[in-house]
């Protein structure tokens, strides 16, 4: 029994030790701070975006939406039970799918537009083909725990889910069986975002923590802390080499992948709402944070400056999405209202 | 920063929505609208903030006196609440009609306008807090989170053994100092400053703004002259320039001009083979080794030798990543080499000067009208989907290396 405990003691020292020198590696590194990097760019000014269209047709809350690859068309997802699929060109609903069932949280659109996927409190992930003339299921994918807070197509083939049980999931849809099962979390996964070279993902759950992963090897390689509170919203930067995170503290952050650290914070005294969801625009010198406050909030993402808001939604902003070309930003609420905004 | 009407709008509307403030003609509706209703201050008494649960019999003793301080006065939602507690509730029904007679005598004893406003207040706090069908109360915070991550959780060996073990491979990890990563993002954002429709104007128009769709047209998969600012933007990356099919296109004609496409094509197939269906897997690793990896293949491709061995043991039992050290060494090479050389090549230079550059569009508030009516669907991208596939097809068949040994026993079978 003391051997056992003197063991314990011992790895519990050297598990501390490693952390201390874990820190000691990044203070070694940050020879720079971001204010130091962006002392030279000008700032961006006051950021006004106007409202060009209100999409009606939801008649619960929205929970969450998905930019198709073309740029143009969008599904939505509301506990009304159904996902929509909009052209944002027209306004015109194009699809409608219904949902087996209506407490869905999360949407995807596959990179081909040939498939889209929801899930939520019924645990499964739920594929459907919208190729045919009335959507079919294609596959269901059941084996996780918890509800489902976010999906995200890596192609036709293969999907990355983010549960409430704690775990990232690879699934082959060929199969419809589990390839890769993500473990590490010790809170419930709230999103997942994928690398724009989609070799890595990482994902943000209510331990505070945000996780980068390796498809390749199936494993965690870096982990980010900072946040005091859920992280619910986290969304990769273009280059791919940092990453914003939004959480229920009231704040974002952005961790730099290869120096291994947080970099900036983005928070403001007179914000007390919760994060809910981001985007970042093409460029990503803004980010698109919509929170519990009603609002959309954008950031300058170098000088950490608020530096607009979108002000419309009758109830909290659930989901932010910008589309792959850049020309503006939906906005989605409880309100059961999307929003285009540029 | 001045705040906004509609931000201003936004934050009236979250104190109705709340409860903090009610609105006293259309009590049901909880947004601050902005014209000349009236709303009141709610008593702190029924704030949010007091962290009451508004629970069933609450509700019920609400709704008993209600009726009975006049019968038929509850709105039909109200109604099945009532019927549905009743039911539920039944147990303690006679307590509940006790404390709905008590304080309607209660109430009879103050003076008519303090009870009206009570009555008032009352009714804004149940409609936050019971709101009719189909409308969103601000109250509501989704569904509960399912694992409590504060859980002291019994630390095993096991469990300090892989913490160590991923803290020791953190630490080996090599780190670039933060001045130059952020550097590096610095100049990412900088130059694609000029690309970000949100920060710089896009030629002709942004679709958003004018509902003109000709931005898209003239950026299509297929065109046969890009624009300017998309010729550009492949010059920022071999990244950049191999996502954008259409730049994909023009660097293949510079590689054919070299006689040096193999490396992209052997990138290209690499692709395939990660995305693709895994039924098709093993065929695609067979023709992959034959054309670019086997001594004497028709398409060698030049990598360091361990890499060679690795691959084509790997080979043998094929999975999506099998191909993934050639690749990125190949991708390496491109990168570091070949890439520059096609940013000075004639071949770059002849599709700058060809690039369009789009007169902006100057629509007048008519135009824009008529703009709007004319929003067509465009083109299905699922048909577009089809197409490239088609294209891919043809290339595929095209591009087939010659197998010269069949082609000379079909010569030999002829004589």
């Amino acid at each position: 029994m003391a051997a056992e405990k003197a063991e314990m003691d011992a790895l519990k020292k050297e598990c501390d030790g490693l952390r201390a020198q874990i820190e000691a590696a990044r203070k070694a590194v940050n020879d720079g701070s971001m204010s130091a990097a962006a002392s030279g760019v000008a700032s961006v000014g006051r950021v006004q975006l106007k409202l060009r269209k209100t999409l009606k047709g939801h008649l619960a809350k929205i929970y969450a939406m998905h930019w198709s690859a073309d740029s143009r068309q969008m599904v939505s997802a509301s506990q009304d039970g159904k996902l929509l699929i909009w052209d944002c060109f027209t306004g015109n609903k194009l699809v409608a799918v219904p949902l087996k069932s209506a407490w869905v949280m999360s949407v995807a659109f596959a990179p081909s537009g040939n498939l889209v996927a929801s899930g939520g409190l019924d645990n499964i992930c739920t594929v459907y083909n919208i190729k045919a003339a009335s959507p079919k299921t294609l596959r269901e994918l059941d084996a996780h725990t918890g509800y489902l807070s976010c999906c995200r197509f890596l192609s036709d083939t293969e999907i990355l889910t983010a549960s409430g049980d704690t775990t990232c999931c690879l699934w082959d849809l060929e199969t419809g069986k589990q390839k890769v099962i993500f473990t590490n979390h010790i809170g419930d996964c709230m999103s997942l975002a994928l690398s724009p070279d989609m070799n890595t993902f990482i994902s943000g759950a209510c331990d505070s923590l945000a996780k980068l992963w390796d498809l390749r090897e199936g494993a965690c390689k870096q982990t980010f802390s900072g946040h005091t509170s859920d992280i619910n919203a986290i969304s990769f930067f273009q280059s791919g080499n940092a990453i914003i995170t939004g959480s229920d503290d009231c704040q974002c952050k952005m961790y730099d992948l290869r120096s291994d650290q947080e970099v900036i914070c983005y928070q403001d005294a007179s914000l007390n709402a919760g994060v809910t969801s981001l985007a970042l625009s093409s460029s990503g010198r803004l980010i698109f944070a919509g929170y519990d406050d009603f609002n959309c909030h954008i950031w300058d993402s170098l000088k950490g400056e608020k530096v607009g808001v979108l002000s419309g939604h009758d109830n909290r902003v659930s989901c932010t999405g910008v589309p792959d070309d850049g020309m503006g930003v939906c906005t989605g609420s409880w309100d059961s209202f999307l929003k285009l905004w540029n | 920063m001045k705040t906004t009407t509609e931000e201003a709008q936004a934050f009236g509307t979250m104190l109705v929505a709340y409860g903090y403030i009610y609105p006293l003609q259309n009590h049901k509706k909880l947004v601050m609208c902005n014209d000349s209703s009236l709303y009141r201050f709610q008593t702190p008494y029924f704030w949010p903030t007091q962290k009451w649960v508004p629970d069933d019999s609450d509700y019920a003793i609400y709704l008993a006196k209600r009726n009975i301080r006049k019968k038929g006065v509850l709105e039909p939602y109200e109604q099945a609440h009532y019927s549905h507690l009743h039911e539920w509730l039944n147990h303690k029904w006679d307590f509940i009609v006790m404390q709905a007679a008590e304080q309607y005598k209660a109430g009879k004893e103050r003076k008519k306008p303090d009870r009206v406003v009570f009555d008032c207040q009352e009714r804004a706090y149940w409609m936050v807090n019971r709101p009719p069908r189909c409308a969103h109360s601000a109250m509501d915070c989704g569904p509960e989170r399912l694992i409590d991550p504060n859980t002291d959780e019994k630390t095993t060996f096991d469990i300090y053994r892989r913490k160590n073990m991923f803290y020791q491979q953190a630490i080996m990890r090599s780190k670039v100092k933060s001045s130059v990563s952020l550097g590096a993002l610095v100049k990412y954002i900088t130059t694609y400053k000029n690309h970000d429709p949100l920060l710089a104007s896009c030629l002709p128009s942004n679709p958003w703004q004018t509902d003109h769709d000709a931005y898209w047209t003239l950026n299509m998969r297929r065109v046969e002259v890009p624009t300017k600012m998309r010729v550009e933007r492949w010059s920022f990356s071999l990244f950049e320039l191999l996502s954008d099919l259409r730049g994909r296109d023009d660097f293949k004609i510079f590689l054919k001009k070299e006689f040096s496409g193999e490396n992209l094509a052997f990138w290209e197939a690499a692709e395939e083979l990660k995305w693709g269906t895994s039924s098709s897997m093993s065929t695609k690793a067979e023709t992959i080794f034959k054309t670019f990896l086997a001594p004497g293949a028709p398409r060698w491709i030049n990598i360091d030798g361990r890499t060679m061995g690795l691959t084509v043991k790997g080979l043998e039992h094929p999975h999506r990543y099998v191909l993934e050290a050639a690749q990125t060494h190949v991708f390496l090479l491109m990168k570091k080499d070949t890439f520059f050389r096609y940013l000075k090549s004639p071949t770059y230079k002849d599709i700058q000067k060809k690039a369009l550059n789009p007169e902006p569009h100057n629509f007048s508030p008519a135009n824009l009208e008529q703009n709007a009516l004319n929003r067509s669907p465009g083109i299905h991208p699922i048909i577009l989907w089809q197409q490239e596939e088609e294209e891919k097809a043809k290339a595929a068949a095209a591009s087939a290396p010659v197998d010269v040994k069949a082609m000379m026993s079909k010569i030999d079978r002829k004589k």
